[in-house]
């Protein structure tokens, strides 16, 4: 069983967006980034899966060199391996070709990310992935277990969720309770540093929809406080004011 | 050319967040010039719930039966809109997020050669370019990004135009696809659903509750809140991380991203990965007894007090003003 687990490199959900460059380009100051949540999920499902089935489990990163940090954090958590292709992500399109070289080179049995990066909040990748490469994918997963080579799965829908089964190969974009995040241990941590990282670089440079500026939210007004005796004043501004109900 | 819209159904009905993506495409079209805006609905839908996509602007609803499209199973729906789009020729491809919407619009845009962006938020600006306004960071900024392929999918946010309601009705055309058994491979085996509620992310009014609610058994005044506005009830994510509500009800970052009308937080301080769920809201009330919690600074109303006694007054007040 060989498993690739496709990482995000992406500001921690506390981060303060701002931008440069003519509001042109993403600000990194003083930002940290982690492995994106929802990649994470994927990422302990992966390794799970892996000890269960005894097989491999690489990781990969489609990014610039200041993504490795990220990678060998996912190579602590429990990847055996890694590979980073070297481009900043441009599109999702972009992000699916790489994923697709490189799975269809390594002829992986299961392709798990998160459902969508907490960036640029597509999650369209896994779709992406699927299609290029003629297997079926699911998104957003909550549960994924293995028989043999069914696949019994649960996503969400709104308000519920539906129980699918599928074969081998496929594609999943997770979510929680998929699995419970797993923090590197010291052991994980020193062994990360010798594991394998190979560099690759893009094969193809096509996109579709790149992103040429950013803007911020009009910042808001400050809160109007009613008082907590006068509940039916707040019904009122409701009503006449804000003209919502 | 046309425009193509994706309406998706819920048990017969078309959803109201593709009438919504029905009039953006009728507002786009209107702007580009192009001719008119037809729909693609799939699985058991009665004639006159499809004529009524009509009022939102589509000319004519395509309307493939086959039951086997009553399930939103991706593989089948994306090569059932695949053909539609290539039968009438359409430019541009517009569908409502959801669940199936997102897996769909992936699909497509590799089987269409289609620029895809998601979490649209306006019209497209035409003037340099196919511009879209889209957002990102979970809701903290916006991008404007440029679609470079002739053909576009665009996945519109809820809330990104106003519903018509004034457009006529659709004329409704069988239409008949063809789909191999390999797109059928996959099997939903099950469906659990909430019923007889407003569905969360397409709610119009959202109440919410957090871990100031003390203990599931107080939902009540939550749930009977929400019921008198017609609300969806969703919750904290240590409220669903503790199981007083299920998950499918968590707002916020890993959550729902709800885009309501008016959002009610009772008893939530307002970590910035919740308010990361709810700042596509246009109107924001807290009700909190810390007034120094966070959220009040997101809020565009607010009270500081017991949510035990402001709730049921809050509902009381409603109930009058009825």
């Amino acid at each position: 069983m060989k498993i690739l687990v496709c990482i995000t490199h992406v500001p921690d959900t506390t981060s303060k967006i701002q931008f440069t460059a003519n509001n042109t380009k993403f600000d990194p100051t003083g930002v940290q980034f982690i492995i994106g949540p929802y990649d994470d999920y994927a990422l302990a499902r992966a390794v799970e899966l892996r000890d269960q089935t005894g097989g491999t489990l690489t990781a990969l990163n489609v990014g610039e060199a200041e993504t490795e940090p990220t990678l060998r954090k996912a190579l602590a958590i429990g990847a055996d391996d890694a590979i980073r292709v070297n481009s900043f992500p441009k599109d999702s399109f972009f992000v699916a070709k790489q994923i697709a070289q490189v799975a269809k080179d390594g002829g992986y049995d299961l392709i798990l990310m998160g459902r969508e990066s907490i960036d640029f909040n597509g999650g369209m990748v896994h779709g992406m992935v699927g299609e290029l490469l003629g297997m079926p994918s699911f998104s957003p997963v909550m549960k994924l277990d293995l028989e043999g080579t069914t696949v019994k799965m649960a996503r969400e829908i709104e308000g519920g969720k539906e129980q699918l089964e599928a074969q081998l190969p496929l594609i999943a974009g997770c979510q929680e309770p998929i699995a419970e995040w797993k923090i590197p241990n010291m052991r994980g941590i020193m062994s990360a540093r010798t594991k394998p990282l190979l560099v690759v670089e893009p094969t193809s440079q096509e996109t579709q929809a790149e992103a040429s500026s950013f803007q911020l939210p009009p910042a808001k007004g400050s809160v109007k406080l009613v008082d907590k005796d006068q509940v039916s004043e707040l019904v009122r501004l409701l009503k006449n004011e804000a003209k919502v109900l | 050319m046309s425009i193509l819209v994706y309406v998706e159904q819920a048990a017969g009905k078309i959803k109201k967040t593709s009438l919504e993506a029905v009039s953006f495409a009728f507002a786009l079209a209107q702007k580009t010039g192009e001719g008119s805006v037809v729909a693609i609905a799939l699985g058991t839908i009665d004639s006159q719930e499809l004529a009524s996509v009509g009022e939102a602007g589509a000319a004519k609803v395509l309307h493939a039966s086959d039951e086997r499209l009553n399930a939103g199973v991706i593989q089948a729906h994306a090569s059932a809109v695949a053909q539609a789009f290539q039968a009438v020729g359409a430019s541009t491809l517009i569908l409502a997020k959801s669940s199936l919407g997102d897996a769909l619009a992936a699909r497509l845009a590799i089987k269409l050669d289609a620029g895809l962006v998601s979490n649209v938020v306006e019209l497209p600006r035409l003037e340099g370019g196919f511009v879209v306004k889209r957002s990102i960071y979970t809701g903290k900024a916006f991008a404007d990004t440029t679609i470079t392929t002739t053909k576009k999918i665009l996945a519109i946010k809820k809330n990104a135009v106003d519903q018509k309601v004034d457009g006529a009705k659709a004329q409704v055309e069988a239409f008949a696809v063809s789909i191999a058994a390999a797109d059928f491979a996959s099997k939903i085996t099950a469906t659990e659903r909430a019923t007889g509620e407003v569905l969360l992310p397409e709610a119009d009014i959202v109440v919410s509750g957090g871990r100031g609610m003390k203990g599931p058994e107080n939902w009540g005044m939550i749930e009977e809140l929400a019921h008198t506005l017609g609300a969806a009830t969703g919750c904290s994510k240590p409220v669903s991380d503790i199981g007083w509500r299920p998950h499918h009800e968590h707002v916020g970052q890993t959550g729902v991203k709800v885009a309501p009308t008016l959002y009610i937080a009772v008893g939530i301080s307002g970590a910035i990965q919740h308010l990361a769920g709810v700042n596509s809201s246009k109107c924001i009330v807290v009700i909190n007894k810390d007034p120094e919690a966070p959220f009040f600074k997101a809020a565009d109303y607010g009270i500081v007090g017991d949510a035990f006694e402001v709730v049921p007054q809050l509902t009381a007040a409603l109930k009058a003003a009825q």
